[in-house]
């Protein structure tokens, strides 16, 4: 894996006697907490999560924030499958985003003027011309195609190793948004064209649910709970996934894919179920974001933005679900709420009159850096590698040898 | 009976397995060569009539802008073939050091009075000095970063420096933005690019052309000597075929890792320079996506291959050149990725790619 030029240093003196003494409190105190202790932290999290908008108006910026956060975790735990479990690195995560905010825009629109169709939609929305499906049906409509779409982009890598993996995702990542942004050009018949290309498909229905209503712009609680739910059942399917068979085989091929095929694991169908599901969970995000923003322009799907959603899973902690879950918080809380809403202030509160918004993705790249050079690891680990990367450091010697093989 | 339903498909496969990759590269211009013969093509106005030709200087002129065009691409994606060579990073802040060489060039142009009333001899010397300063620059610029950003994190998870080389890459955008704002910038056309220097039946080359393809040609042969005939180079060759037996062997790993960064810096600099004074304009975002440009032609050409980077960023140029040309610049993009992916799956490890460390 690494290519293992000078091992890290261990920690030295002072620092890893502290560091061996905070590891021996944890374990004497994860010892002694009952059984139920995660259950209950985890039931915990989740009424905090549901009861945190009732604390915020329904317009704040922190709550508009914090649902683009979980909008961004959905897609952070699908890459994370890709690249964390199955090690196969893909730079094209962006092309499953627009696949989902596109399937928004072609179900729930009225952007194929000469369709008439209604499906359990009400309002406004169920009289107008055009597709106009229930939001869930779009969310099922987006799983499909996007899975669809994920499983064809794998079919080409599957011969490749490595970083070769990487430019071919990169490839179709740019197609797609290339495709987007000239989709204007494109006639599927009858002066209908592909997409709205930078103009944007706009007049995106917003979603429905019998109880709620039709949710608008200016209350941000039902989309925040819509979100949390979806995120909370990615993150179910992500755990369940993750101790399951067909998550091992992922693991045992992402470790040595000789060893895992030879022992039997299908290498074509577990590789493209990986590819699959996690462009699935990449399209379900990009469904609700476009629903939320309510215009599908061909500018959001930028390779800028593949490598925003990388970094989260890195920064996090490669393979590591939790580690997924808080680099995309962590992330895009710095990028959507710290560098606009707070950092930009400091200027002006120390009477300067000088706009911070021009540093926003050097202070974003800085931010980066930090975070990777203070911890490589990432901030959460999975268990597995973190055992990998203190064996790496307690004998230098065998890794000699290894990287000598 | 399944064998012989089962040769004339492995027939197929093999001839596809041979020559598919070199049919698909030949078949654009093939095609819009056929086609301008037979078709023609439009050639001005003469005389209230257009003027249709039927002859190949069309092709020719798109294929000599695409080798002047992917001349730059060359020099780029060498820094990205380097760099993944010796310590398998994807340098995603390559593209923007090129872009600060860039920059550097207008930057200085304007200090030294450089215009267009310069006359020929002291713009020589000017450019060869601007030359100079843009190598230097951008190489202790490459250093740096690897230094800061690189070298901390040699012993951890490979991706952890994919990540910090993306954090560069947008600081110095950043700094590009902050030093010529957001907007392309003009930059004197100092040696008239579109002149014609000669032209071969019909095919015209214009300076720019000429310079690309004269920077481009020196730097890359003696890149090639520098490889191949001196001790360090042969240092750089060693690290990146094994850097744990280049230390056994008494090779300082860090400095030879340092040295790589400065060549495809200085590389990434002469680029900046002729790239500045081909499109005559500057600005914050280029280098990014001619850092993606040069990597698809690394990657093309076979990654770690200092050769297949040079014959890939021909290539590329090529192809962008014809679709522009032919297809529109909208859809340049998607063409050149998609004969990426044609290369890809014709030839796993690029057309004259070698197993990299990892891949083998």
């Amino acid at each position: 894996m690494t290519s293992g030029v000078s091992g890290p240093n261990p920690p030295a003196g002072n620092v890893g006697e502290l560091v061996a003494q905070l590891r021996e409190w944890r374990a004497a105190i994860e010892s002694r907490l009952p059984p139920w202790s995660g259950r209950a932290l985890a039931a915990a999290l989740i009424i905090g999560g549901i009861l945190l908008p009732l604390f915020f108006t329904q317009t704040s910026g922190f709550l508009e924030a914090t649902l683009i956060a979980l909008a961004y975790v959905v897609m952070a735990l699908g890459l994370n499958i890709v690249v964390g479990f199955a090690g196969l690195l893909d730079l094209g995560y962006v092309a499953f985003y627009a696949l989902g905010a596109y399937s928004m825009g072609w179900f729930g629109s009225d952007f194929f003027f000469k369709e008439h169709v209604h499906v359990l939609v009400s309002g406004i929305a169920a009289h107008e011309i055009g597709i106009h499906l229930n939001f869930i049906l779009i969310l099922v409509c987006a799983v499909i195609i996007c899975a669809a779409a994920g499983a064809l982009i794998g079919l080409p890598t599957l011969r490749l190793r490595g970083d070769y993996i990487a430019i071919v995702t990169l490839a179709f990542g740019e197609i797609i948004g290339t495709l987007a942004e000239n989709g204007t050009s494109i006639h599927v018949g009858g002066g209908q064209t592909l997409t709205a290309g930078n103009l944007g498909i706009t007049a995106i229905d917003a979603p429905y649910f019998p109880g709620i209503g039709i949710f608008n712009s200016l209350k941000l609680r039902p989309w925040y709970w819509l979100i949390l739910a979806i995120m909370l059942v990615v993150l179910f399917i992500n755990l369940r996934l993750r101790d399951s068979r067909l998550g091992r085989a992922w693991v045992a091929l992402r470790e040595d894919e000789v060893a895992a095929v030879s022992m039997g694991i299908p290498l074509v169908r577990t590789k493209l179920k990986a590819y699959a599901i996690g462009a699935a969970f990449g399209g379900v995000a990009g469904v609700f974001l476009g629903a939320y923003y309510t215009v599908i322009d061909a500018d959001y799907f930028a390779f800028t933005f593949s490598i925003f959603v990388l970094s989260m899973i890195i920064v996090g902690g490669l393979g590591s679900i939790w580690g997924a879950v808080l680099g995309a918080l962590l992330l895009s809380y710095i990028n959507y709420y710290l560098i606009p809403d707070v950092f930009n202030s400091i200027p002006h509160t120390f009477g300067l009159n000088f706009n911070l918004s021009q540093l926003s993705f050097g202070i974003f790249g800085f931010l980066l850096v930090l975070v990777m050079i203070l911890r490589p690891q990432g901030l959460f680990p999975e268990r597995r590698r973190k055992l990998e990367l203190t064996e790496a450091i307690a004998s230098d010697d065998a890794q000699l040898v290894e990287g000598g093989l | 009976m399944p064998a012989a339903a089962a040769r004339p498909l492995a027939l197929l496969r093999r001839y596809i397995g041979r020559w598919g990759l070199w049919i698909a590269l030949a078949a654009l211009p093939v095609f819009y060569g056929v086609h301008d013969l037979t078709h023609g093509y439009a050639a001005g106005f003469a005389h209230n009539h257009q003027v249709i030709r039927h002859d190949l200087s069309l092709l020719g002129f798109n294929l000599v802008e695409g080798l002047s065009n992917g001349a730059i691409w060359a020099l780029i994606a060498i820094g990205y073939t380097l760099v993944y060579g010796i310590i398998e990073l994807i340098n995603f802040a390559h593209g923007d050091v090129f872009m600060i060489g860039s920059l550097t060039a207008a930057g200085l142009w304007g200090t030294l009075g450089l215009g267009l009333a310069t006359g020929p001899l002291g713009l020589v010397a000017g450019l060869l000095l601007t030359l100079l300063i843009c190598m230097a620059v951008c190489g202790s610029l490459n250093v740096l970063i690897e230094r800061v950003a690189y070298r901390p994190l040699r012993g951890a998870p490979k991706l952890a420096s994919l990540i910090t080389a993306v954090g560069f890459s947008f600081i110095l955008q950043n700094v590009g933005l902050l030093w010529l704002g957001g907007n392309p910038v003009g930059v004197n056309d100092l040696i008239r690019e579109n002149d014609t220097v000669f032209h071969i039946s019909g095919v015209i080359v214009h300076r720019a052309d000429v310079l690309a393809i004269a920077v481009m040609v020196p730097l890359v042969v003696g890149l090639t000597w520098f490889i191949n005939r001196t001790r360090a180079g042969k240092a750089m060759r060693a690290t990146a075929q094994d850097p744990e037996a280049a230390r056994l062997m008494g090779i300082n790993v860090n400095s030879t890792i340092s040295l790589t960064f400065l060549v495809g810096g200085m590389l990434a600099g002469a680029a900046g320079l002729v790239y500045a004074l081909y499109e005559t304009n500057v600005w914050y975002f280029q280098g990014f996506e001619a850092g993606l440009i040069a990597f698809t032609a690394a990657v093309m050409g076979g990654i770690g291959n200092v050769r297949g980077a040079v014959l890939g960023g021909l290539l590329i140029g090529c192809i962008q050149e014809l679709s522009d040309s032919r297809l529109g610049p909208q859809w340049t993009e998607a063409v050149v990725f998609a004969y990426l992916i044609l290369v890809m799956v014709l030839r796993p490890r690029g057309l004259l790619g070698e197993e990299t460390r990892e891949a083998g």
